[in-house]
Parts: C-alpha cells; sequence; structure tokens
C-alpha cells in the first residue's frame, strides 16, 4: 500500500476529496455571501436559509413533480431567487440607509422563521436525495476511489465561481457592479437603474445559495437545519477571506475546505476548529481579512 | 430676460440635509449653449445646488426646468436620461475600475455624444494609460477623466463642479480650452469656480451664491464694473 507521511494514501486523498467538497460550497456560499455584501452592505445571514431552501426545492419537486436533478439545477436557483428578490423588494429596500446592524437582525430573523416553518412542515430528520443516474458509481485512480457525483460537484463549483468571478471583474455588466459597489449614488446619477441592480444582484446571490443547496441534496441529508449547521463555518470563510472580495471568497473557501479535510488526517481532534482558530489568527494579523480592501 | 428661452430654469431651489436647510431658494437660468459660472465662498451651497438640480440631494423643493420639463420630482437616473450629466467636486473616479471602465461607466443615453476617438482627441492623456486603475492617476487627469466620461452620454447639460481645484496653472489651461472646445461643439455648461480668474477666461455670465441664493449676476462684459463687489462676494 502507497503511503504518505505514513499515511496511508487512500486516507490521505480520501480526506482531501472531502475537504474540497467542502470547500465547493464554502466557495459558493461565501462567493453570494461577498456579493450582497458588496452591493447591498448587509451580512445575510438568511443565506444558509436560503442554501437549504434550494435543497428542498429538488427534494420536493423530484418527490412529487417528478423534476429531475439536471431540470432542478436550473429552475431551483431562479425560483429561489425569486424569493430573494420579493424579500429585497419587502424588506431590505427600506432599510439600506440605517445601520449594519438592522440588516443583520432582519436577515437573521428571516432565517429562523423561514428554518422553523421548514421544521414544522417536514420534521428535522435528514431526506435522502438520488444521486442523478448519469453520475452514479465511480472511478478507481488507482491512488483512491474517485465518486463521479463528486468530481462532478468540485469541477462545477469552479465553473460556477470562475464564471461569477469573471462577470464581475471583466465584463461591462460587472463593471457596473464595482463602480455602484464604490459609490452608487455617482453610478445612479450617470442614468443607471441602481436599485433594480440591488435587488438582481440580492435574487443572484441567493440563487447561488440555492444552486449550492441542489448540488448538496445528494451528498449530505436535506434536511431544514443543514444550513444553519454549514453557515457559521462560511461565516468564518468569510471572515479570513475578507468581506466583498470576490476572488477572496472563492481562494478561501476552496482552500478552508482543504485545509480542514488535511487536518482532519494529522490531527483530527483539531478538525472542527481549526477553521475557527485561523480565524481567530487573521483577524489579529489582518482585520480586514486576506484579501480585503481596509476601509 | 432671455431672448431665447433658458435650457435650464432653476426657480425658489431649496435643499435640505436632514436638519440643516441649506438651499434657501435659489433662481437662475442657463441658456442652451452657454458656459455659466456659479460663484460664491466656500459653503454658500455651489455644490449643493448642482446636485439638486442633478437630483443626488433628497430633500428639494422648488422647480428645476430642463428643456421645457420639470424635474424636481424625478430620481438622478431619470434626471440623467433626460440629458444631463454631472462631474463632481470630489472627481468620483472608481478605483475598482480601469481607466477604460471608468470611461465606459456612463451608459449613451440619448443621441449626439461624443464617440471615444473624439473623447481622446480632447484628453490625449487619457488614451495611453487606459489600462491604469482609475484611482492611479494624476490628479490632473483624473479631473480629465471625470469630465471625459459625460461627454458620451448624449447629455446637452454638464455640471462641472470646480473642476480646477487644486491642480498646477498647466493644467487648469489646459481645462480651461476643454470647456472652450466643448462650448464650441454646442454642449452647455454650468460651472461651479471659487477660481475667479479662470471662469473669467471662459464664461459667459456669473452668478453669484451666498447663504443658498442668488444674491448677484451680470454677465462677463459687465466683470470689470463689477470687480468691487465680487471681492467683497468672494472674500478675495
Ligand atoms: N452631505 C451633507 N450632509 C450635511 N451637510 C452637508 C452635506 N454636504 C454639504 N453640507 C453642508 O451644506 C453646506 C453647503 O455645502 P456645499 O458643499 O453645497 O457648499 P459649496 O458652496 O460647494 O462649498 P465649497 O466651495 O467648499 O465646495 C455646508 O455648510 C456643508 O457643511
Ligand atoms: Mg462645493
Amino acid at each position: 500500500m502507497v503511503e504518505i507521511f505514513g499515511i496511508p494514501s487512500y486516507a490521505l486523498f480520501g480526506q482531501l476529496l472531502i475537504g474540497l467538497i467542502n470547500g465547493s460550497f464554502y466557495a459558493l456560499l461565501s462567493l453570494g455571501l461577498a456579493v450582497i455584501f458588496g452591493m447591498l452592505n448587509i451580512i445575510n445571514f438568511t443565506h444558509g436559509a436560503q442554501y437549504m431552501m434550494g435543497a428542498f426545492a429538488a427534494y420536493l419537486m423530484l418527490q412529487y413533480l417528478g423534476v429531475d436533478y439536471w431540470i432542478a439545477l436550473v429552475v431551483v436557483p431562479i425560483l429561489i431567487g425569486a424569493t430573494g428578490i420579493l424579500i429585497e423588494r419587502l424588506f431590505l429596500q427600506h432599510i439600506r440607509k440605517l445601520d449594519h446592524l438592522y440588516g443583520l437582525i432582519l436577515t437573521f430573523g428571516l432565517a429562523l422563521i423561514i428554518e422553523g416553518l421548514f421544521r414544522n412542515q417536514f420534521g428535522s430528520s435528514g431526506k435522502p436525495y438520488q444521486i442523478p443516474a448519469l453520475l452514479q458509481g465511480g472511478r478507481n485512480l488507482g491512488f483512491m476511489f474517485l465518486p463521479n457525483y463528486r468530481a462532478w460537484v468540485i469541477a462545477f463549483s469552479l465553473v460556477v465561481c470562475f464564471a461569477t468571478w469573471f462577470a464581475i471583474e471583466r465584463t461591462r455588466l460587472g463593471s457596473y457592479l464595482r463602480a455602484a459597489t464604490e459609490n452608487p449614488a455617482l453610478v445612479r446619477a450617470f442614468g443607471i437603474n441602481v436599485p433594480r441592480m440591488v435587488t438582481l444582484t440580492y435574487g443572484f446571490g441567493v440563487g447561488l445559495a440555492a444552486l449550492a443547496g441542489v448540488m448538496a441534496a445528494p451528498i449530505y441529508n436535506v434536511s431544514p437545519q443543514m444550513g444553519s449547521d454549514l453557515i457559521i463555518v462560511v461565516f468564518a470563510v468569510v471572515v479570513i477571506g475578507g468581506m466583498g472580495s470576490i476572488l477572496g471568497a472563492i481562494v478561501t473557501g476552496f482552500a478552508l475546505g482543504v485545509i480542514e479535510g488535511l487536518t482532519k488526517v494529522f490531527f483530527p481532534e483539531a478538525s472542527s476548529t481549526v477553521i475557527f482558530v485561523i480565524m481567530a489568527i487573521v483577524l489579529l494579523i489582518r482585520p480586514a481579512g486576506l484579501f480585503g480592501r481596509t476601509v | 430676460m432671455a431672448e431665447t428661452s433658458a435650457l435650464l430654469a432653476v426657480t425658489d431651489l431649496q435643499a435640505w440635509y436632514g436638519e440643516s436647510h441649506i438651499l434657501h431658494g435659489a433662481s437662475f437660468e442657463v441658456r442652451a449653449g452657454e458656459v455659466v459660472t456659479l460663484l460664491g465662498r466656500n459653503g454658500v451651497g455651489k455644490t449643493t445646488t448642482l446636485k439638486s438640480i442633478m437630483g443626488m440631494v433628497e430633500q428639494r423643493a422648488g422647480s428645476v426646468r430642463f428643456d421645457g420639463r420639470e424635474l424636481i420630482r424625478l430620481s438622478s437616473d431619470a434626471i440623467a436620461r433626460a440629458g444631463i450629466a454631472i462631474c463632481p467636486e470630489e472627481r468620483g473616479i472608481f478605483s475598482s475600475l480601469d481607466v477604460r471602465e471608468n470611461l465606459l461607466l456612463p451608459p449613451q443615453l440619448l443621441p449626439g455624444g461624443l464617440d471615444l476617438d473624439h473623447i481622446f482627441e480632447l484628453f490625449p492623456n487619457l488614451r495611453e494609460r487606459q489600462a491604469s486603475q482609475g484611482t492611479k492617476l494624476s490628479g490632473g487627469e483624473q479631473q480629465m477623466l471625470a469630465i471625459a466620461r459625460i461627454l458620451r452620454t448624449g447629455a446637452r447639460l454638464l455640471l462641472l463642479d470646480e473642476p480646477t481645484e487644486g491642480l498646477a496653472p498647466v493644467i487648469i489651461q489646459q481645462i480651461g480650452r476643454t470647456i472652450g472646445a466643448l462650448k464650441a461643439q454646442g454642449f452647455t455648461i454650468l460651472l461651479v469656480e471659487q477660481n475667479f480668474n479662470f471662469a473669467a477666461t471662459i464664461a459667459d455670465r456669473y452668478y453669484v451664491m451666498e447663504h443658498g441664493r442668488i444674491v448677484d449676476h451680470f454677465p462677463t462684459a459687465a466683470l470689470a464694473a463689477n470687480m468691487g463687489k465680487l471681492h467683497e462676494y468672494l472674500g478675495v
């Protein structure tokens, strides 16, 4: 058997794979948070609940409408993104000029309500979601076994992250977004409908969370608290990466997933706390986060 | 007053920031093709006047008519679409955008804007600096960029807020020539200036502001006769 640093290779690569999977979700979720924070100046505490709604929507659509994974992957982010647009129009737009704290409390309250409603309706036990037929099974790479679905999740989230980064940093629409993040009043005075951009940005961020939820459904059980479990770690990721940095959110998400996975191999006792330890260290050395712009 | 009717007619303009009442009924007008300068000491409300015309001050009242259309209740994006553009006092160059992105940011809203080649003829420095980060430009270049980017939009009325502030004399001259060229192209310009000597080289008429009101106005021809009064108004 192949060993690396005295660790059997399948264990090492197995944990690396789990780290990359977790990292994919950290990256997708912290990316959405970063996009929303940049434009709305709101720390979206509803994000975990919206991720959970994505997973549930996929589950329910499969269960009751026979809508398969691939269609859900497209339809669910649009659907849940639309509920985000509604939330922005109904609530968030009215507290834009108030202190950050109001947005935080409002979105946190919404998360509690949404999760409560789902728990009432569906109970707290996890519901299984079948891996789509096309991606069942896996391949033996020699040094490890790679399930197809997990490979897909990593590859697809990389693509989504890159596409989002590209759209924001390299396109004309993205330049509107960056400019409106810096000085919304002036961008509006140039004739751009900034309030509509803000609404759509929130919808997009929520849609990303829902997309992550659909992708997570076949890996983790679909349950009302799946979001709140994950989101705590994601907030630590965001703090480490720095609020508002798109690239920072992506890189930190994947990197911390991997670090967490490797910690599980080399120092299992610390695996659940390592991210928070890193967060504390980063906060001491670079309070704005690794990629954050100091304001 | 006017042989041609005003392109911009501001009547009894009032503005507030929260509790503080800043504009107390300013009235003035700008005719098509004119360069009109708003003079006044620090803090009298010149910037607030431009921002109120542009719709960037939330609490405002009175009347702002542009091309016959009332703008006082419109949002700033709607006012931009009506054909007004602002070059703010702090310049407002975006640091997360490169020079080209800054230049292309304001969308073309109306026909008749300048094309990029034309803009680069007016501001040759910007052509070579297109890939630089917007805020890496020198102060003078940033000012050029702030003016340049509103020329593409098709706006007919340009609101320029102290474009010479803090710049070297050579650059000020260059900006003066540019404003002259823009006037020749048919742009109408409302300029806020404290640099009186600069304003004298390009303006057709002057309004003097004090405590949020227009207290005097005269054409460039009457400048010499009004010199004494002006020194008093401006405290120079
Ligand atoms: N955002 C704001 N909130 C509250 N008060 C403001 C704000 N902006 C300006 N003011 C106040 O309004 C008054 C007029 O300011 P304004 O900027 O219009 O003056 P100005 O004539 O442009 O002065 P300057 O020549 O220094 O640019 C000042 O007393 C200023 O302190
Ligand atoms: Mg001013």
